[in-house]
């Protein structure tokens, strides 16, 4: 392709404020969940020996999975839009379809986990968690809304490329112009940061 | 005309990315085995900074930002100082003020 082709292509778009733009949204999903970290730390700093006893409790080897799980996710993420930018639109979207796998096995983990805990009669409401002391309800209650919260960016994350990949079949993502699946990108990146926190402050507190 | 594309410009090849994704299993292991180790008081300073030398590499590599525009990186700077901010404000409050324990 010539430079001057280029440039008609480009005439129309702006991928920089494009991506400025999927950042601003970034930042406003780091105040929703910022604002459940102070609550964490809060608490946390106010009821150390329960949120201690608390997290024992917690699987630490389907955490430790789950953030490989995560993490290598973030990678296929990253490779698919080389593959797209390379011109390999099969490589991309074989990427980005293992990309939601992994984002599908996080999930299955999850619910190994939850529904271990429902059917111990852990959960937000329960008898048994009414009755502990009052930091470990609270570790429990942020335990739940925070892995929740997140949980359902997982499940937004892989819809949002199940939508890039069926833009990548159609043609409406190409070599030429795929900021969109930059964004989705973006946003898978962002939700593996918010675990790279998570991780530490519920499965393992000394 | 304005240049849409200047991040285009350097390569993200495959091989930087796999680095990148070695050095964050490498730091979940760490952190993993760290927690083993009772540092007292130090051992959740040591888990964030982890956390923050993961993320950074996270945003740097994966998210683009090394290549990025300045701009960029000075919105993500402002972010990041308010919540620095919000956090020492808050932490203050609940250092000196015995009553809410």
């Amino acid at each position: 392709m010539s430079p001057n082709e280029e440039v008609v292509v480009h005439a129309h778009r702006d991928d920089i404020r494009s991506r400025m733009g999927m950042w601003l949204f970034l930042f406003s999903e780091l105040l929703l969940f910022g604002g459940l970290f102070f609550m964490y730390s809060v608490y946390r700093f106010t009821h150390q020996q329960d949120f201690s006893i608390a997290s024992k409790e917690m699987n630490t080897f389907l955490g430790t999975l789950n953030t490989i799980i995560l993490l290598t996710s973030s990678l296929t993420m990253a490779l698919s839009i080389t593959a797209m930018r390379k011109g390999k639109k099969g490589l991309s979207i074989f990427f980005q379809i293992v990309t939601i796998l992994f984002g599908l096995s996080f999930m299955v983990n999850k619910v190994i986990e939850w529904s271990h805990e429902f059917k111990v009669g852990n959960f937000p409401g329960s008898e048994l968690l009414s009755a502990r002391p009052r930091g470990q309800i609270l570790y429990f209650g942020l335990y739940y809304s925070m892995v929740g919260l997140h949980g359902l960016h997982v499940i937004v994350g892989m819809t949002v490329i199940g939508f890039m990949t069926v833009f990548t079949i159609r043609n409406k993502i190409t070599p030429d112009n795929y900021v969109k699946l930059e964004a989705a990108g973006l946003y898978w990146h962002l939700v593996d940061i918010i675990w790279i926190f998570l991780f530490p402050l519920f499965y393992l507190i000394t | 005309m304005e240049e849409t594309n200047t991040h285009d410009k350097h390569t993200h090849g495959y091989g930087i990315y796999v680095l990148v994704w070695l050095a964050l299993i490498a730091l979940t292991g760490l952190t993993a085995a760290v927690a083993g180790i009772n540092f007292g008081k130090l051992s959740i300073v040591v888990a964030i900074f982890i956390a923050v030398v993961k993320s950074y590499l996270v945003l740097t590599e994966f998210m683009h930002l090394n290549s990025e525009e300045r701009t960029f990186r000075v919105f993500i700077f402002v972010a990041l100082f308010f919540i620095l901010v919000s956090l020492t404000l808050l932490f203050s409050d609940y250092s000196f003020n015995v009553n809410i324990r």
